[in-house]
């Protein structure tokens, strides 16, 4: 069966309170849905997206070919979360670039697009604005909160802030907060960003131009982190573009090597990643979205102590990390659940040892998905 | 020994309404029961995908955990009981994890195979390792990496100065207590370092 997506729109004219202090006088959010709601609205399930994704979760645009949402193998008809019996909501993040209010939207206050003046959004004011989309849909309860990397972090978000209102939390390949070495990566990111002379301090839309050089640097780096090691060198290895005996020519003379050129398969594939990437993303965007994933630390007001922050927590959790993951590493995953531990709070825990690091919560593995599969049964 | 009995039988030592941890909890099977019929709360750790799966499927709360990496996310004495059923023959570290159990649990229930069983002898006289209903492994697949006998434990608890509440052999759904160590197929003990 073929499931056919639509982006609705749901526009709020009640200010957004933000955790910087700063506020959104107004803002339109993009969300799809999948399934019926039922009369008791009991089985509603909210993802969250990641970094990169969108609301489009599953299914396809009418007649748009290759536009499968990007949790197809997992969401929709007779799939692990089975929108036969859920009515599954994916809401696009503020800030973002595909559909909800973000950057390159007019700002009402200067009547020109935002640009870098788009307010700093951290998890929390994203989870908030979903919580009035949820509540206007008139949907007092999630059957579950469910999301992977900076999902996973909205879903504890929500346990945290609306506890109430969470019955199951599923929190994939996550993290409490993220550590040094994953804002430094983020940080390179931004600076390939913000350096790019295209960038024009955020405000290159009045110049007709894009960041392009920028955003593929950064989402090279990005693509670096999500693989592991050993799935890299399965895939690419140093496998060369060129036959070994081809030479490069350069000023009218052929050499066999070159510094500039691409040589090695995994140089064309990070290429690759980065030119698509350019295309279609935008960069405050990037900017924005990283900024959320590092400042997100629910312990921070406790000194710390992540066992007191979620003590606030109702929800029921399944938890999974996955045994190559470093960029949100296992470790970090058995943080959470020593706090849940700590707090007697239900959880159930999966180390899946899949070899394709943090992309691996994307990804078909037969474990990961029977486990999603039989949690929902039992919730059902 | 039927399932069902010896379920019942170590079931019947966990108080009503404990908190439990139970090491190296299979399908769950044992889980849901203590939930079920005696209104226990807690979690099964077990590494296997299969049956961490049974689990889930079950609705009992898993984590897919090392024993052999120790106890580490658990507090002192954050459970009434930690059991160990039939876990203790298949690590690596027994002492360390009999040390873990009773660090984490106010009790820890403890079962396991006794070598020192009649047939087990009587096959090592002969000169061949026990391959027996209890123990049906041949000697070089056996996942058994410790095999002990009921007084090879009494030892251990003494040297770990643990206090031992309660120490029975079963034998075809009897307890026995009277020459365990010879007796009885299987070993269980319900010990404690307060």
């Amino acid at each position: 069966m073929i499931l056919i997506a639509q982006t609705e729109k749901m526009f709020f004219d009640t200010p957004l309170g933000m955790q910087s202090g700063a506020m959104l006088a107004n803002y339109e959010l993009a969300y799809e849905t999948y399934g019926e709601l039922n009369e008791q609205k009991s089985n509603a399930v909210l993802i969250c997206h990641a970094l990169n994704a969108s609301h489009h979760v599953s299914g396809v645009y009418e007649g748009q070919e290759g536009s499968e949402g990007w949790w197809s193998n997992m969401i929709g008809p007779d799939k692990p979360v089975d929108t036969n019996h859920f009515f599954v909501i994916c809401i696009n993040n503020l800030g973002s670039c595909f559909g909800s209010t973000g950057p390159m939207h007019i700002n009402p206050q200067t009547h020109e697009k935002y640009g870098s003046d788009f307010p700093v959004v951290t998890v929390e004011d994203w989870v908030q604005s979903q919580e009035r989309l949820i509540s206007r849909l008139g949907i007092n309860s999630l059957l579950a909160v469910m999301g992977g990397s900076l999902g996973g972090m909205q879903v504890l978000s929500w346990t945290l802030q609306y506890p109430e209102k969470v019955k199951n939390a599923i929190v994939i390949a996550s993290a409490p907060n993220l550590n040094a070495e994953n804002i430094a990566f983020n940080e390179v990111a931004r600076r390939a960003i913000v350096t790019d002379p295209d960038f024009h301090d955020g405000n290159y839309y009045k110049h007709g131009v894009v960041p392009k050089r920028g955003l593929k640097i950064a989402r090279m780096i990005g693509h670096i982190t999500y693989l592991s090691d050993d799935v890299m060198n399965t895939k690419f290895g140093r496998t060369l573009k060129r036959d070994v005996q081809n030479k490069h020519e350069i000023k009218d003379q052929k050499y066999l090597y070159t510094t500039q050129n691409i040589e090695f398969e995994i140089e064309s594939y990070l290429r690759y990643q980065g030119d698509k990437f350019s295309e279609y993303f935008d960069a405050n965007t990037y900017l924005l979205i990283t900024r959320a994933l590092d400042y997100f630390d629910p312990a921070k007001n406790y000194n710390g102590n992540l066992s007191e922050a979620f003590k606030e927590t109702k929800a029921k959790f399944l938890i999974i990390s996955f045994t190559t993951d470093w960029r949100f590493s296992s470790d970090r995953s058995q943080e959470l659940v020593k706090a849940l531990l700590d707090n007697e709070r239900q959880v159930t825990y999966l180390n899946i040892s899949a070899p394709n690091g943090h992309d691996a919560f994307l990804l078909d593995d037969q474990r990961y998905m029977s486990a999603i599969r039989n949690y929902f049964m039992q919730i059902k | 020994m039927s399932l069902k009995k010896y379920i019942e039988i170590i079931g019947d030592m966990v108080p009503q309404k404990s908190r439990i941890l139970d090491l190296g909890c299979g399908d769950g099977l044992f889980l849901e029961y203590l939930i079920k019929e005696r209104n226990c709360s807690g979690y099964g750790i077990e590494l296997d995908d299969a049956n961490v799966l049974a689990c889930i499927k079950r609705g009992v709360n898993v984590l897919q955990l090392n024993l052999e990496e120790g106890l580490n996310l658990f507090e002192d004495q954050s459970f009434d009981v930690v059991l160990q059923i039939d876990t203790l023959q298949n690590i690596k570290n027994a002492e360390t994890m009999l040390t873990e159990t009773t660090r984490v649990g106010k009790v820890g229930l403890v079962t396991f195979p006794n070598f020192a069983h009649w047939p087990n002898r009587l096959s090592v006289l002969k000169g061949r390792m026990p391959v027996t209903k209890h123990l049906p492994f041949q000697w070089y697949d056996t996942p058994n990496i410790r095999v002990a006998t009921f007084d090879d434990f009494y030892n251990l608890a003494r040297k770990k100065k643990l206090k031992v509440i309660e120490a029975f052999g079963l034998q075809n759904e009897n307890k026995i207590k009277y020459f365990k160590n010879l007796m009885a197929s299987k070993a269980v003990f319900k010990v404690t370092n307060l």
